[in-house]
């Protein structure tokens, strides 16, 4: 069973009663262990696509298996195989953590000594042991987005699905969710993430799917998908720029204040010439970095190119 | 390996526990207002009104009353229990832990069920303790006063299901209770016998289903009857089965739940 996709969608298709198209046919392979990115604007049918895999939304059409296992067919069998992190915060406000997670193990059949145990383990692991008998509704809100990666592990899923699980958190918070959700990565468990956060993505990520009006635009390897990108931008913070900036061939210049310069040139274009120019014209350069974020670019570019295909063909 | 059935005996117990420590959390809304509600009623229908009227069908008012009020905190309890609790996890959106997971439709129909059943029976047997301050009370036939109290609060508690799963504002879950369920609860024989009525109230009466509930749980604990126990037993039975395979279907589909 090694090589069967740990979730493998076939021209999966969702109408909403009000005629929305939500998707349109989407076709999707997520090998084994793997750290899947699902990206796409606001409504590009993310949430929709999730909602059917974890069986909250009804699908109009296509197929979708779980490490082989179809779920519609065997749907029961199929829910015991994912974990999911919703977008909203979505567990009862008058209950403590602890009971919400042994609930939830509850739910899929789990001895409730068992279910005591992985409550703990996954509260601790995940920095809420303190608060594991408080009223949910007192916790923050990284700590109520925490408190849904440990529900969603009660049943210690093979593949764990988490939709923008980050939004709103302070980035000392986010790190430590990633560093357990690249933990169980590691451990073997399969991750798809959805987020807004680009950045997170391409550093968490080895694979992509980009998804828009419902199609998926682009799904191939990040790093191939980053190669795409013919162009970077660099930003330089420098002694004072005089008013008028020097011209150097290949190379777009653009002041953004008076001690910092972005530079923009085909990839892999000669950086001499740059320093060289800039040296000339009593410019001290005192660092320099790529501007955040390459992902990003080629997401907005994706995004616009099939923005402009959808106009078209209406 | 836990088999199937193993992994939703475990589910079952823990909505059921879930709800009945709902019901012990908040017992302040869920216990307490309800029993001061029925102790009203012996004292002003009961006391102060009913020492002025005269036996009905051999019993003192106080005591023909009982068994009405009785049903009618069963009744009130089930309903009430299961459309906070349900709408509740619907509002605040944690019915999704449970749709989300293996969890067959009939384990959590069942679970919400038992739950509001706890509640409803709970309160009965309250009432029926409170009413032992006013009157002496003797159950003439214990099993049809059981399975009537059973079966009706199970029909309540799926009326109850049906109405949360509908609802959409807390309004909805109060309309039903307050423009159909009380007015069906007075005129179904809580309070009178049907039998002093005249045409074409007491025929426009025998269509009103709490009327049959109410009857073969007064027959359980009196003796008596405006109704055939036969008939009320089909009655009950019919809407059992009728609103469980409504409430399944229900949550198969996810209407009101799933997109």
């Amino acid at each position: 069973m090694t090589d069967t996709p740990a979730l493998e969608i076939t021209d999966l298709r969702k109408t909403y009663g009000n005629g929305t198209q939500a998707l349109k046919g989407v076709s999707l392979t997520v090998q084994q262990g793997d750290f899947f990115a699902l990206l796409g604007p606001n409504g590009a049918g993310k949430s929709t696509l999730i909602g059917i895999l974890s069986s909250l939304v009804n699908a109009s059409g296509g197929s979708a298996r779980i490490f082989g296992v179809d779920i519609h067919a065997q749907r029961s069998q199929a829910m015991h195989l994912i974990g999911l992190v919703p977008q909203e915060i979505n567990f009862n406000q008058f209950e403590k953590p602890f009971d919400i997670c042994v609930n939830v193990a509850g739910f899929y059949g789990i001895p409730r000594a068992e279910a005591v145990r992985r409550a703990e383990k996954y509260l601790r692991e995940l920095r809420l042991w303190d608060k594991a008998f408080h009223a949910s509704r007192m916790l923050s809100g990284g700590m109520k987005r925490r408190l849904m990666i440990a529900r969603a592990m009660m049943n210690e899923p093979k593949l764990l699905i988490l939709d923008e699980p980050t939004a709103g958190v302070d980035i000392e918070i986010r790190r430590s969710m990633w560093q357990f959700v690249t933990g169980i990565n590691a451990a073997g468990t399969t991750v798809i993430l959805t987020t807004h956060y680009l950045e997170e993505a391409e550093q968490l990520c080895r694979n992509i799917a980009i998804i828009d009006h419902g199609r998926i635009v682009e799904n191939t390897g990040m790093k191939r998908l980053l190669a795409k990108l013919d162009v970077e931008t660099f930003v330089l913070d420098t002694s004072p720029l005089p008013h008028k900036l020097p011209k150097v061939e290949g190379i777009a210049l653009c002041r953004r204040d008076d001690n910092t310069l972005e530079a923009e040139m085909a990839r892999g274009h000669d950086l001499n010439s740059l320093f060289a120019m800039l040296g000339e014209n009593g410019i001290t350069v005192t660092s320099m970095r790529n501007k955040a974020n390459r992902l990003e670019e080629l997401f907005v570019r994706l995004v616009e190119k099939n923005d402009d295909g959808q106009e078209k063909a209406a | 390996m836990s088999t199937p059935f193993a992994n939703n005996m475990i589910a079952l117990q823990t909505i059921v526990r879930r709800e009945v420590m709902r019901i012990v959390r908040i017992w302040s809304q869920t216990l307490i207002p309800p029993a001061i509600t029925a102790t009203l009623y012996f004292i002003i229908f009961g006391t102060v009104i009913g020492s002025h009227l005269h036996k009905v069908h051999g019993f003192a008012y106080m005591t023909y009353i009982v068994p009405g009020l009785v049903m009618m905190s069963v009744i009130n309890n089930s309903y009430g229990n299961i459309t906070s609790s349900f709408f509740g996890a619907k509002f605040q959106r944690f019915v999704e832990e449970m749709l989300v997971s293996p969890m067959p439709s009939w384990v959590i129909l069942s679970g919400y069920i038992i739950g509001a059943m706890a509640r409803g029976l709970t309160l009965g047997v309250i009432v029926m303790l409170i009413s032992l301050l006013f009157t002496n009370l003797h159950i003439e036939h214990p099993l049809i006063t059981i399975t009537t109290a059973m079966l009706t609060s199970m029909v309540f508690a799926l009326a109850g299901f049906v109405n949360a799963v509908f609802a959409r504002k807390f309004d909805d879950i109060a309309i039903i209770p307050n423009f159909v369920l009380t007015p069906l609860i007075y005129l179904g024989g809580v309070f009178y016998s049907i039998d002093q009525l005249g045409e074409p109230w007491h025929t426009i009466s025998l269509a009103n289903p709490i009327l049959y509930m109410v009857n073969a749980f007064r027959y359980g604990m009196l003796g008596v009857s405006d109704i055939q126990i036969g008939v009320a037993y089909a009655v009950m039975v019919f809407f059992a089965v009728a609103l469980s395979g409504f409430g399944l279907f229900l949550l198969h589909r996810g209407i009101g739940m799933r997109s």
